[in-house]
C-alpha cells in the first residue's frame, strides 16, 4: 500500500520556544490514527503545522504528502489537495453565511480540480442531505459562521464542512472535546461515514470514549514533543486507566 | 511581515483604475472668487435675475461664514481664491441629442463603464452625465417625458421651469445653511433636476454620472429632486475624478422633497480619487445632502457606498416633517491608506409615528480614520417617534482607526431610541480558517468584507450592488440561499 503522508524528525518552534522535537509519523490511505497525550504535549501544533497556519518554524524534518513537499505549500493549496484540519476552536465569522462559505470553499477545491464550479441549486441539495447527516437543522446553513453557534454545534458544523469537502487526510483536533453523548454519536457517525480505502484519519483526542465509536487502527502518545509510545487500540484502554504519568517516565528514562 | 499581513497589504494598494484625464478644450474661468465670477456664471447660463440674486446673497452670506472645522478630519486649508469655480468642454454648449455630445466626451464615459448610448438603447436607467461644471447629456428624456417625469440638468430647469426651481431650490438646504452650502449657492454650476408629477412611480432608475476633470478646478454641482404626492423615484449618483497631485475640492448640495404618501430611494457609489498611499492629492468632498418628508406618510432612504475622496465629510440626513413619515440611511465607507471619512447621518423627528433607521458600515484599512457622526433629534411634537441605529466598524490592520459620534436628543417622552455598536478585526485566526477551507486570503478577506456590507447592499438597486461590491473588490454573496 503507498503512503499518504510521511513524516521524518519533525522540529518546529513557535515564538523561538521548541515544541516538536522530532516527529516520526507514517500514515496510509484507509488508516485511522488517534493522537493522544498531555496537554502542552504538541497535539495542536503538529495539527496547525500540517495544516500550514503561520507563525510555526519548522526547524528540522521533512513532511511528505501525496509524495510531494507539504511543507512549502500554501494553507489553501495543501487544502485543496484535502488536507482537512477540523479546529480546537472553530473561529466565528460574524455576516458570512455558513452556507455561503461551504459554496466558496467547495468550489474553490473543485477548480482546482479542474472541475466545473456547481451551481446553486445542485449544491443545496448536497448540503442539505449533509445537514442532516450532521443533525444540525437547516436554519444554521443561513446563519454567520459559527455565529453563536454553542460548543457542540460548532464542532458538528467542522464535520459537516468535512463531509462536504471529502477531504483526503482529515485532522480532528479534539473534535470530540466538550460534546454530550449524543454529539459525540453525530461526530462518529460523520467519521464512520467517511472511512474508505483512500482516506485517512488522524484523531486529537483526550479520550477512549471517542474511539469506542471510531476503532483506530494505530494510538501515539505525544509527550514533550515527540511520539513516545506507540501501539494498537489496546494503548488507548491502558491510557485510560494508568493515566499518561508511567509512559512519561519510561520515556525519560529510556 | 506575516503572510495574511503582505496580503492584506497587497489588497488596500490596488490601483485606482477612474484615475485617467481626458484632454479636451475647456471654457474655463481664471482662479477667484469675488461677485463679478459669480454675475460671469450665472450670465454664462442665462439665468433669470432671481438666481443671479439668490446666488448673490448666499456670496455675501458665505462672506460672513468660517470653514467648519468639528469634523475628525484634518487638512491643509484650502484656498478658495485659488480655484477657478466655472469650467465646461468646450463643445457641448446645448446639445440636442447624444450625436452632438463631443465623442471624446462619450469616450470618457466608456472607458468608466458608462456607455452612453448603450444606455440610452439598452438598459432601462436614464443618465444625466456631469463632466467638470457642466451636464453633458441626459438619455432617454422622451420616455420619461411621456410619463410626465422632467429629468434634466439643473441649468435647462432653471431656463424652462423656473417656477418649480423657484418654490423648492433651497427649501431644504437653505442658502446659509452651512459654510460649503453657501458658497455651492453662489457659484454653482450645475446638477440634475428631477420632478416626478403626483401619483406616477418613476418609470425607470434614474442616474447622474458625475466627473471631474479639469485641474485646480472646484466641482459645484447642485441636484434637486422633487417627488409630488403619491409618487415614487429611484435615484442613482456615481462619482470619479482622475489622480492628481493637489487637492480638489467638490461641494455639492443635494436637495430632496418627498411630499405626502411619495418616496425617493437614492443611492450613490462614491469614488472619487483617494489620494495616493502617502496622502497626496485626492478629493475633498464636502457634501450637504438633506431630504425632507414633507408630507404625511412619505419617505426617503439615502443609501451610500463611500470608496473615494482624500476627506469625506458628509451627512445626507431627514427632515421628518410628515406624520407617519419614514427616513432611512444605510452607508458603507471604507477608507485606506491616509483617507479620512467622517460620515453619517441626521434624523430629525417633526411629526407623529415618524419612523428612522440607520445602518453604518465603516471599514478601515492601512493608517485611514473613519468616523460615524450621526445626530437623532426627536422634537417635543414627534409622538411615538422611533429610530433604531446599528454602527458596525470594521479594521483591517493595527495601523487605522474607527470612531462613533452618536448624538441622541430626545424631547418626547413616548419616543424610543436603539442604539447599537460593534467594532471588529479581521483576524489572523478568521483568515487560516478561510485558507485551511480551500480560499485565497485576499478571497477570504473580501467575503469577510462583503459579509459585513451585506445589509446595506442589499438596499442597493442590482447593477449597482454589483458596481459597490467590484469597488471592494469582492464577488457577489448570497447567490445561495
Ligand atoms: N503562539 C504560541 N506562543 C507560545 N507558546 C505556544 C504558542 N502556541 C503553542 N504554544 C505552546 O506550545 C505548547 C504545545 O501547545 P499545543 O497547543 O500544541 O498543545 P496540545 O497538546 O494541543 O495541548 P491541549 O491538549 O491542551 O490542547 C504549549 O506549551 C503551548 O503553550
Ligand atoms: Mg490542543
Amino acid at each position: 500500500m503507498n503512503t499518504l503522508l510521511r513524516i521524518e524528525n519533525l522540529h518546529a518552534r513557535v515564538d523561538g520556544k521548541a515544541i516538536l522535537k522530532g516527529i516520526d509519523l507514517t500514515v496510509k490511505p484507509g488508516e485511522v490514527h488517534a493522537i493522544m497525550g498531555p496537554n502542552g504535549s504538541g497535539k495542536s501544533t503538529l495539527s496547525n503545522v500540517l495544516a500550514g497556519r503561520s507563525g510555526y518554524e519548522v526547524t528540522e524534518g521533512t513532511v511528505t504528502y501525496r509524495g510531494q513537499n507539504l511543507l512549502d505549500q500554501p494553507p489553501e493549496q495543501r487544502a485543496r489537495e484535502g488536507v482537512f484540519l477540523a479546529f480546537q476552536y472553530p473561529v466565528e465569522i460574524p455576516g458570512v453565511s455558513n452556507i455561503y462559505l461551504l459554496k466558496a470553499a467547495y468550489n474553490a477545491i473543485r477548480r482546482h480540480r479542474g472541475l466545473n464550479e456547481v451551481d446553486a441549486l445542485d449544491f443545496l441539495k448536497l448540503v442539505k442531505e449533509k445537514t442532516r447527516m450532521v443533525d444540525l437543522d437547516e436554519q444554521f446553513l443561513y446563519r454567520g459562521v459559527n455565529e453563536g453557534f454553542s460548543g457542540g454545534e460548532k464542532k458538528r458544523n467542522e464535520i459537516l464542512q468535512m463531509a462536504i469537502l471529502e477531504p483526503t487526510l482529515c485532522i480532528l483536533d479534539e473534535t470530540d472535546s466538550g460534546l454530550d453523548i449524543d454529539a459525540l454519536k453525530v461526530v462518529a457517525n460523520g467519521v464512520n461515514a467517511l472511512r474508505s480505502p483512500e482516506r485517512a484519519f488522524i484523531l486529537v483526542t483526550h479520550y477512549q470514549r471517542l474511539l469506542d465509536y471510531i476503532k483506530p487502527d494505530h494510538v501515539h502518545v505525544l509527550a514533550h514533543g515527540r511520539i513516545v509510545r506507540s501501539g494498537d487500540a489496546s494503548l488507548a484502554h491502558e491510557l485510560e486507566r494508568k493515566g499518561y504519568g508511567w509512559i512519561e517516565a519510561a520515556a525519560a528514562g529510556a | 511581515m506575516s503572510a495574511t499581513a503582505e496580503t492584506l497589504d497587497r489588497l488596500i494598494k490596488q490601483d485606482y483604475k477612474p484615475g485617467f484625464v481626458t484632454e479636451l478644450e475647456t471654457d474655463t474661468l481664471p482662479p477667484g472668487l469675488n461677485e463679478d465670477v459669480i454675475r460671469a456664471i450665472s450670465k454664462k447660463k442665462n439665468e433669470p435675475e432671481f438666481m443671479l440674486e439668490w446666488r448673490l446673497s448666499a456670496y455675501r452670506h458665505w462672506l460672513t461664514m468660517m470653514e467648519p472645522h468639528w469634523a475628525f478630519v484634518e487638512y491643509a486649508p484650502v484656498d478658495y481664491q485659488a480655484i477657478s469655480y466655472y469650467s465646461a468642454p468646450k463643445t457641448t454648449d446645448h446639445p440636442k441629442s447624444l450625436d452632438e455630445v463631443d465623442p471624446k466626451l462619450l469616450e470618457t464615459y466608456n472607458k468608466l463603464g458608462i456607455p452612453l448610448y448603450e444606455q440610452e438603447k439598452l438598459a432601462g436607467v436614464a443618465v444625466d452625465a456631469v463632466f467638470d461644471s457642466v451636464s453633458v447629456a441626459t438619455t432617454f428624456k422622451d420616455k420619461l417625458a411621456q410619463a410626465g417625469v422632467i429629468f434634466c440638468s439643473m441649468s435647462e430647469a432653471i431656463e424652462k421651469h423656473p417656477d418649480l426651481v423657484r418654490q423648492y431650490l433651497g427649501s431644504v438646504v437653505p442658502a446659509g445653511d452651512n459654510f460649503f452650502a453657501a458658497l455651492n449657492s453662489a457659484v454653482f454650476s450645475d446638477g440634475s433636476f428631477v420632478y416626478i408629477p403626483k401619483g406616477v412611480r418613476c418609470p425607470m432608475e434614474l442616474s447622474t454620472y458625475f466627473r471631474i476633470n479639469a485641474a485646480k478646478t472646484g466641482q459645484f454641482e447642485r441636484t434637486l429632486i422633487v417627488a409630488d404626492e403619491g409618487s415614487y423615484v429611484s435615484y442613482l449618483e456615481g462619482c470619479t475624478a482622475p489622480m492628481r497631485d493637489e487637492n480638489q475640492l467638490h461641494a455639492a448640495v443635494v436637495e430632496l422633497v418627498a411630499l405626502e404618501g411619495a418616496q425617493i430611494k437614492y443611492s450613490t457609489v462614491q469614488n472619487w480619487y483617494p489620494g495616493d498611499e502617502e496622502g497626496r492629492g485626492g478629493i475633498y468632498n464636502f457634501v450637504t445632502k438633506r431630504g425632507d418628508c414633507r408630507g404625511a406618510r412619505s419617505k426617503i432612504s439615502w443609501t451610500q457606498v463611500e470608496t473615494g475622496s482624500a476627506i469625506t465629510w458628509k451627512y445626507p440626513s431627514c427632515i421628518l416633517r410628515g406624520d407617519d413619515s419614514v427616513g432611512e440611511f444605510y452607508s458603507v465607507a471604507v477608507t485606506n491608506h491616509r483617507q479620512q471619512a467622517d460620515t453619517g447621518t441626521k434624523m430629525i423627528h417633526i411629526g407623529k409615528n415618524t419612523k428612522s433607521t440607520i445602518i453604518s458600515k465603516g471599514i478601515s484599512a492601512g493608517r485611514a480614520q473613519n468616523s460615524y457622526r450621526g445626530l437623532v433629534k426627536i422634537l417635543k411634537s414627534a409622538e411615538n417617534a422611533r429610530n433604531y441605529t446599528q454602527c458596525d466598524s470594521l479594521l483591517i490592520g493595527d495601523r487605522c482607526g474607527a470612531h462613533t459620534f452618536p448624538y441622541i436628543e430626545v424631547k418626547q417622552p413616548s419616543a424610543q431610541v436603539e442604539h447599537e455598536a460593534t467594532t471588529s478585526k479581521i483576524s489572523e485566526d478568521q483568515l487560516f480558517f478561510c485558507q485551511q477551507r480551500g480560499l485565497s486570503a485576499e478571497d477570504a478577506v473580501s467575503m469577510i468584507v462583503n459579509g459585513f456590507c451585506k445589509q446595506v447592499f442589499k438596499e442597493l438597486p442590482m447593477e449597482f450592488a454589483v458596481e459597490a461590491q467590484a469597488l471592494l473588490g469582492i464577488s457577489l454573496e448570497g447567490s445561495v440561499g
